[in-house]
């Protein structure tokens, strides 16, 4: 038997059914679909509820101000609120999140402002907010390339003696790019303090889980790797708390990287210009609504006695007071420089880029004065 | 008074004095960089494949993974996608890394994480990050390398906005500008003439040659302009002595830096010749030349006596070792190519 064989620890093995803590009826479960994961409490549960409820609001809002035409393009999180902010709930603050295009409600709810978090979406040059002063990666495009980011921040972190870790949110489909298999690899070779949670809401774009992938779950990928993996349930905030929480914190002790598969639903298209109705039916759609992890949770706390008519409409008021100021952030069009366009290619000055900088800047100049271009 | 000049006479006589020149090749060069810039900056740190106990495979890092340990230098997994996307996460935390790609052709997997991340983040970001990293790349010919290890990749780079892209082509500017790149704030892709590792000059460490984004005029000459870089400053030379022999008096200039481009140095040159001429060992079309020749054309036309020619591989892939001496350009193609205008 090899060392490495010999050394390493039993790899987790993840459960086949996802790990579940309040079920879709908003019971509370026990036994074997816990897997042993405690149920957080019911006044951590209510405060992933509100910021939920105010998710969604900020989403439902968003994708309105979209068909409006006030943005250029939204990809909405609709349904998977309890992985967006069970992940930014288990962050301490100095921890790093790295996101997709799909996460801004995960931005907003680590307290990015609306405009600042749609500035990418209207049409605007620029992130829209300083990604040091959040902890906050520039939300990534290309797909699972934000991974390995997080990968070297953490392990810099590491390096450092510093107890950050980082958090990197995937989708299905980009499970399948080869950076993520390079992240996931480097992060467990570097024992790096980092937590994958692939959000698995079973479509990219339109080409569904099994045309991405062969395995039984992408928690299962995590056995090749050398760390552990875990199958939850992506719809049970609690569930998701609980496991993305000790992954964190495992991390944080020096325990190397963890990979989280929330198993969830894209109950949105995949952006305002998909037709989900070209690849997906109706019962499908019907079945995910009736698992909708912010209805179970309201379930729940309300059978708890804690979400009480005066808190709920006090989340309400919340939820609507951020849904007013997006719209008014967003209600005039942003004012955009193109001279701006220049500024930062490259933090040393270059003489031909400048050229090209009052080239432009003439042209606008005779476009004000009247003149044609 | 140069900047040099200025660095240079800012250096303590006594240490001035303590130095020797002594022969060093530009792979030692690079060495010594690395290790000046690592005792330096304690954020400058080094990774990539077989970098560590076997100090990569030109051991351009020999023996700094003993003189600093494996918090500061490192063998990475196999894979340059990651070595390069690891490199972005840990600017972003405050360091400074230099990886290596092994061969040129070997950093292609590493291509969206340096076009669309490396060379983009500080941009999106509207300068709030900064991404000072320093990707060593070994590249061109002229090594009976085996096939995928001789690319001349330049040109993929130097077509990226956001990248500063360099090559040496002699130990003294070796060991200065791989100081420069790793104090640079911005990204560097530093390409490395591996045909030229081996290639010994008598030279004082630490030395300051001139601001890596200028071009040097090696050799002054009046007759035509030969710009060159990397590998082909060497077959420069060569054609302006072979040139010099014929009583054709060639200027060479070594770009150092091919983005940015040092329309000045070139220019100057130019508008004293009248004619002008580039080298490259990558393939012709869609090269860099191409991009030399039209900058000077458009800036220069009125003083050009004749068209700039390219003298540059041939539009195949890279050829095996036995046939790599057809495919590179040699100084007697340099003239020959003079040849065909018109004096």
């Amino acid at each position: 038997m090899s060392d490495r064989v010999a050394t390493r620890e039993e790899p987790v093995r993840p459960t086949l059914l996802p790990i579940s803590l309040i079920d879709g009826a908003g019971v509370a479960v026990n036994g074997k679909r816990t897997a042993g994961f405690a149920r957080p409490d019911d006044q951590l549960l209510l405060g992933l509820y509100r910021k939920m409820v105010v998710a969604r609001r900020f989403d439902i809002q968003v994708s309105a101000l979209t068909r409006q035409g006030r943005l250029a393009t939204y990809p909405s999180a609709l349904g998977q609120e309890a992985c967006e902010i069970s992940a930014v709930a288990a962050l301490a603050e100095g921890d790093w999140l790295f996101p997709t295009y799909r996460d801004t409600v995960a931005l907003v709810s680590r307290g990015v402002t609306p405009a600042e978090a749609l500035t990418l979406f209207r049409g605007d040059w620029h992130l829209g907010f300083d990604p040091g002063h959040y902890r906050i990666a520039p939300q990534s495009t290309p797909l699972a390339t934000q991974a390995l980011h997080a990968v070297g921040l953490a392990t810099a972190a590491k390096l450092k003696g510093d107890d950050t870790v980082a958090l990197t949110f995937l989708g299905d489909g980009s499970t399948s790019e080869g950076d993520a298999h390079e992240a996931f690899n480097f992060a467990a070779v570097w024992q790096a303090p980092v937590v994958f949670l692939v959000q698995n809401n079973q479509y990219a774009i339109s080409v569904p889980v099994a045309k991405q992938t062969h395995a039984r779950t992408f928690a299962d990928k995590a056995i090749g790797y050398g760390m552990p993996g875990y199958f939850v349930d992506g719809n049970d905030a609690a569930a998701m708390f609980a496991v993305i929480s000790a992954s964190v914190e495992r991390a944080r002790a020096g325990g190397g990287p963890t990979l989280i598969e929330g198993l969830t639903y894209r109950v949105e298209a995949h952006t305002n210009s998909d037709d989900p109705t070209r690849y997906r039916g109706k019962a499908e759609e019907t079945t995910w609504r009736g698992l909708d992890p912010i209805a179970r949770l309201e379930t729940y706390l309300t059978k708890a006695g804690i979400l009480t008519a005066g808190v709920a409409a006090d989340i309400t008021a919340e939820a609507e007071a951020l849904a007013s100021a997006t719209r008014d952030s967003m209600s005039e069009s942003p004012v955009l420089d193109p001279l701006e366009l220049f500024d930062h290619v490259y933090v040393n000055d270059r003489p031909a880029l400048l050229e090209q900088r009052a080239f432009l800047e003439r042209e606008l100049a005779a476009t004000e004065a009247g003149g044609h271009r | 008074m140069t900047i040099l000049e200025n660095r240079r006479s800012a250096m303590p006589a006594a240490q001035e004095a303590a130095q020797t020149a002594t022969q060093v090749s530009l792979a030692g060069a690079l060495t010594a960089a690395l290790r000046d810039s690592m005792a330096e900056d304690s954020r400058v740190v080094v990774f990539g494949e077989d970098v560590g106990p076997l100090g990569g495979v030109f051991r351009v890092t020999d023996g700094l993974a003993k003189e600093f340990g494996d918090t500061r230098i490192w063998d990475s997994p196999l894979a340059e996608a990651g070595i390069v996307g690891t490199a972005i996460g840990m600017a972003m935390y405050g360091m400074r890394p230099v990886v290596e790609m092994q061969f040129d052709a070997f950093s292609y997997p590493a291509f969206e994480q340096i076009t669309s991340h490396l060379a983009k983040m500080h941009n999106r970001s509207k300068g709030a990050v900064t991404l000072p990293i320093v990707i060593r790349i070994p590249y061109a010919g002229g090594i009976g390398g085996v096939e995928h290890h001789s690319d001349s990749s330049e040109a993929y780079w130097t077509h990226t906005p956001g990248l500063t892209v360099v090559t040496p082509s002699n130990p003294a500017d070796a060991y200065s500008m791989l100081r420069e790149a790793i104090a640079s704030d911005d990204p560097v892709i530093f390409l490395e003439p591996k045909s030229r590792y081996w290639s010994k000059d008598a030279v004082e460490l630490p030395v300051v040659t001139p601001p890596m984004t200028r071009a040097l005029v090696l050799r002054e000459g009046t007759d035509v302009t030969l710009v060159a870089y990397g590998p082909t400053v060497k077959t420069a030379l060569q054609a302006a002595d072979l040139g010099a022999a014929e009583g054709l008096s060639i200027e060479v200039i070594d770009l150092r830096s091919l983005s940015p481009f040092d329309d000045e140095t070139v220019g100057a040159s130019v508008r004293k010749t009248s004619r002008a001429a580039i080298i490259h060992e990558a393939s012709q079309f869609g090269g860099y030349g191409a991009e030399v020749a039209a900058r000077v054309t458009e800036r220069q036309f009125f003083h050009l006596a004749a068209p700039i020619l390219r003298i540059t591989g041939f539009d195949i892939p890279f050829p095996s070792p036995k046939l790599e001496e057809y495919h590179l350009p040699t100084a007697e193609r340099v003239l020959a190519a003079l040849d065909t205008w018109e004096w």
